[in-house]
């Protein structure tokens, strides 16, 4: 299929969603919209996909409320603005530029982006289609990958194969937000580390870890944008290598690796398509805390909610996770990735890693 | 040794001062920060001139200048537009503390000390040196008198510095010019901008003018053009009286006996009464007051206890009344809904005392913030100690929740609202000196709730009532605004013909209107339930109306289901599209007052998006 034709079918379903709205005031039906509801409450674990993904609970929206009756309006405009303005022009705007294009729509027009951000997510939900399907692009950079990679990537100038160590700078290789327009080559590593911090990166980067251990380094930037995800997602399905996460040790950072392996509760709709249910966590555990003494911060009221919230959320309900975050809690404490240049700027590289990686099986 | 120790000490007494004094008492006298000096200088001076307004049947125009004198100096100038003062009483007016006609007289009144206005003289002298000017005039035709006071602090008598006749173009009134260790503040509670305002709202019938440093005017308007009912002096209620003040009593009066002194130095003794005391006491009634020891004074007081003395007369009590708050609130807050309440006089130890309550909500207030509350004793704003108020504990007590006012974490509750408790009586119970707060006395406490709770019960209808329109106004909005826009927009995106949205307008806005409109009917209340089908099709239904009141001529009957402590009034209904019904009946000897908490009613047998203005349950088939 061609992106002309996957451009049409698109059109085609957001239109049926038009067209169900029109059918039911035609039959006399209060115009409403039914979708999975978006809480922690409604997630449920995949067995076959070994993701979490929405559950049956669902919630409609109706325009019986004023609230309900915007959210259709506006959907409406959405999509005549994705039918006729992106897909039939081939053209994109941001979820930034979104929010702005509805300064025209008079009482229609978005309050704030988060509101226009998850229509946009809505509509995947309602299409099962991706929003790089609908040429709506994310404002964040995709993170950088560093590390023996070759891979062809089709721009908008034409294809280019890429080495993801040697034909780039220390900046690595930057994920496009559309990874679907990558092809993935040849690799020549045993494992890659997900790192949460440029700091952490940069370590591992002047330490040489990735030529020592023949890792591929994917730097999150914090909570991984999509791309990101699906690139990890296709590296461990296509090359069949394991993932590794390294992250800070606190709540926050658990939640990034959470959306890396699990899915992000926001985005359930896409975890079959960005979850890695086979990567692991490396660190920093709250074990390691005790275990290697790391100078550490006081965790916050803030802190000590999340993890308690942590406590009930499914993604984090094994033996494991509730081990480290009941040790956590009593020994209120939370550590950074960094605070192992407290015990010399090799440490890390040197002892840590190698000693968790071989205790996770992984070299 | 011992002698001459006590002499050295004796010495020390003597010298003692008045500054002295004042300095070790600065807190009491509510000079102690900058901006408390100022305000306290300003509430004295305002009280003075309403008081004096006031006596003289005159409304009053009140002008409070406040001026940067440099350094950290202020200088304000109140003048007021009252009776003025003789020029023989200026002096000891403002420059000799504790001088007052106040101080004796048992009946409410701003002032009770005679301290403020000389007090604020004297922080002046002290924290400046400089005097205090006064300028004051009793009538058109008299001159006005101009004085430079300062009090000597030795002997507490005013120290004329300069004294002439001037010019004044005012008909009367009185002018106070003083400098002194200050500082003007904006922004918090306790400000003179916010104590003039608190000021305006229980005093309607006063204008105040303030002219700000930055010499920026701010008005505070009159809204009513008559002067409160004055308050009246009464004897002081045996009840009330402390040992000192009796003993103090017979030491001073005039009588010769005892059974007259009695009777005319109390309220509520007669000649009846003045008798049982004395046989209570076990003292003839004949005996020299002036001769009483302080067993035989124990005595007195144990007998007015054990007779049975009427309650003191309430009429010495001047409530700003419900009228006055309200529409001093309504000119100071632009608000949604206002409702004021001045409930009956009470006792609190041997003193008539009475609370008013108002309650100011919506309009602009905040929505997010902790409620407002504006205390009041005696008229007078209380702006310090608001958490060791019996007034603010009375807000605390109250379950907010249950007036449709959110109180998280108990306490002062939250939402865009002021409250304003006025409490007078012969005697307020302050906490201390300072006159900053309430004490927690029970009878008190016990009525500020009940004002608050009938606020809160009114404020709740009114709530429950808005919610009702506001669901409507909001139904007509997705009718008139969005649904044809959506109707627009989706028949553009299909190209197809606009679809029509006339029947679904009909689902939404709901079939069934139901109104219960309650009224006064004599000494009845009158009910009428009216109930109309909009709908396209006949309506069948039950109409269930469940209170505790008993019901009388209804019409039509309806079917009763006692349901414990509320009955279950029931009709069963059938309407044909377009008809409506009335159904009315009376509760006899019930007040308005009783019914604002009425349950809703309901409907059983329809769905609850048919039915607006009654709630409404699916309910089982009939049999």
């Amino acid at each position: 299929m061609n992106s002309r034709q996957r451009d049409d079918n698109t059109a085609q379903t957001l239109v049926s969603i038009i067209d169900r709205i029109y059918k039911q005031i035609e039959s006399k039906t209060v115009p409403n919209i039914i979708l999975p509801t978006r809480t922690k409450a409604n997630i449920e674990y995949n067995n076959d996909s070994e993701v979490w993904v929405y559950g049956n609970k669902e919630s409609m929206r109706s325009a019986r409320t004023v609230k309900g009756a915007n959210q259709i309006l506006k959907m409406s405009y959405v999509v005549e603005l994705l039918t006729k303005e992106h897909l039939e022009n081939n053209r994109g705007s941001t979820l930034r530029e979104l929010y702005y294009i509805s300064e025209n729509w008079d009482i229609a027009k978005f309050k704030e982006q988060p509101e226009s951000d998850r229509l946009i997510e809505d509509l995947e939900i309602i299409t099962s289609l991706q929003r790089e399907d609908f040429h709506m692009r994310p404002e964040e950079d995709g993170a950088t990958i560093f590390g023996a990679l070759r891979l062809k990537e089709n721009t908008k100038r034409g294809e280019r194969i890429i080495h993801c160590r040697d034909d780039v700078g220390e900046g690595g290789y930057q994920i496009p937000f559309n990874v679907n327009n990558i092809d993935l080559l040849e690799h020549d590593a045993k494992f890659i580390i997900a790192i949460e911090t440029g700091g952490m990166h940069a370590r591992l980067i002047e330490n040489g870890f990735d030529e020592e251990y023949n890792a591929i380094l994917i730097h999150l930037k914090g909570q991984p944008a999509r791309s990101t995800r699906r690139m990890l997602k296709r590296l461990n399905e296509e090359f069949n290598i394991p993932v590794v996460v390294f992250t800070d040790g606190d709540p926050w950072s658990y939640r990034i690796f959470a959306s890396v392996a699990y899915g992000a509760i926001k985005s359930a709709h896409m975890s079959e398509y960005m979850a890695t249910p086979a990567a692991q966590f490396i660190g920093v555990q709250p074990s390691d805390i005790v275990e290697y003494e790391l100078s550490t911060d006081k965790l916050t009221e803030q802190d000590i909610k999340a993890l308690r919230s942590e406590l009930s959320d499914p993604r984090f309900d094994s033996e494991y996770w509730k081990h480290q975050i009941n040790l956590q809690l009593d020994i209120g404490k939370k550590a950074e990735q960094q605070a192992f240049a407290g015990k010399g700027l090799d440490f890390v590289t040197q002892r840590y890693l190698p000693e968790r990686l071989t205790e996770m099986g992984v070299i | 040794m011992v002698q001459i120790i006590a002499q050295e000490l004796a010495k020390k007494q003597r010298a003692i001062s008045i500054a002295e004094f004042f300095e070790k008492n600065r807190q009491i006298l509510g000079f102690d920060s900058a901006p408390r000096s100022l305000l306290t200088a300003v509430k004295e001076a305002v009280d003075n001139a309403l008081d004096a307004c006031e006596d003289a049947d005159i409304l009053p125009d009140i002008m409070i200048s406040i001026e940067d004198a440099g350094g950290d100096n202020v200088a304000t100038i109140i003048e007021d537009n009252g009776p003025g003062i003789v020029k023989e009483q200026i002096p000891k007016t403002f420059a000799k503390l504790l001088y007052g006609s106040r101080f004796h007289a048992i009946k409410q009144s701003r002032g009770q000390q005679g301290i403020g206005i000389s007090a604020a003289v004297l922080y002046s002298q002290l924290t400046t040196g400089r005097p205090t000017r006064i300028i004051s005039k009793i009538d058109r035709d008299k001159p006005a008198h101009y004085y430079e006071l300062i009090i000597n602090t030795s002997t507490n008598e005013p120290e004329i510095i300069k004294e002439k006749k001037v010019d004044w173009d005012r008909s009367r009134g009185t002018r106070v010019e003083m400098e002194m260790k200050a500082s003007y503040v904006k922004g918090r509670r306790q400000s003179v901008l916010e104590y003039l305002k608190d000021t305006a709202i229980v005093n309607p019938h006063a204008r105040f003018t303030l002219v700000e440093p930055d010499g920026n005017t701010v008005t505070f308007d009159r809204a009513i053009d008559t002067l409160p009912e004055p308050a009246r002096e009464i004897l002081p209620h045996p009840e009330g009286i402390e040992l000192g003040m009796l003993t103090k009593m017979l030491r001073y009066t005039d009588r010769q006996k005892l059974a007259p002194f009695l009777r005319y130095s109390f309220s509520r003794i007669g000649l009846q009464t003045a008798q049982d005391i004395c046989k209570t006491a076990h003292l003839d009634v004949d005996a020299d007051p002036h001769n009483l020891n302080l067993e035989e004074i124990k005595k007195i007081l144990a007998a007015f206890k054990k007779v049975k003395i009427t309650a003191p007369s309430t009429d010495c009590l001047s409530p700003i009344t419900e009228g006055r708050i309200y529409k001093g609130l309504e000119k100071e807050y632009s608000v949604d809904f206002l409702f004021t309440i001045t409930r009956a006089a009470c006792i609190h130890t041997g003193h008539p005392f009475l609370v008013e309550v108002g309650i100011a909500y919506g309009g602009s207030l905040p929505k997010e913030d902790r409620v407002t509350i504006l205390r009041f004793a005696n008229r007078v704003p209380l702006l310090y100690q608001q958490g060791g108020c019996a007034i603010t504990h009375a807000v605390e007590n109250i379950r907010w929740k249950n007036y449709s006012i959110n109180q998280p974490g108990g306490g002062i509750p939250v939402g865009p609202a002021v409250i304003i408790v006025h409490v007078a009586s012969t005697h307020i119970p302050f906490t201390s000196e300072s006159k900053d707060a309430l004490a927690d006395i029970p009878e008190i406490i016990s009525e500020i709730e009940l004002g608050l709770k009938d606020t809160g019960r009114r404020l709740k209808s009114y709530l429950s009532k808005q919610q009702t329109l506001s669901k409507r106004r909001e139904k007509e909005e997705i009718i008139k605004k969005i649904l044809p826009r959506i109707a627009e927009k989706v028949s553009l995106i299909l190209d197809k013909p606009t679809p029509d949205i006339i029947p679904i307008i009909a689902k939404i806005m709901g079939n069934l209107l139901v109104n219960r409109d309650i009224s006064k009917n004599g000494n009845d209340l009158k009910v009428n339930i009216s109930i109309k089908n909009y709908g396209t099709s006949a309506l069948k239904f039950k109409l269930h109306d469940a209170h505790a009141f008993p019901i009388r001529d209804a019409d039509p009957e309806p079917k009763l289901i006692s349901l414990g402590r509320d009955t279950d009034h029931i009709w069963q209904i059938d309407l044909k599209s377009k008809d409506k019904q009335s159904i009315v009946y009376n509760l006899p000897f019930i007040s308005i007052d009783e019914v604002t908490d009425m349950p809703e009613l309901i409907i059983e047998g329809l769905e609850d998006e048919v039915v607006n203005g009654a709630k409404a349950i699916r309910g089982y088939p009939d049999e």
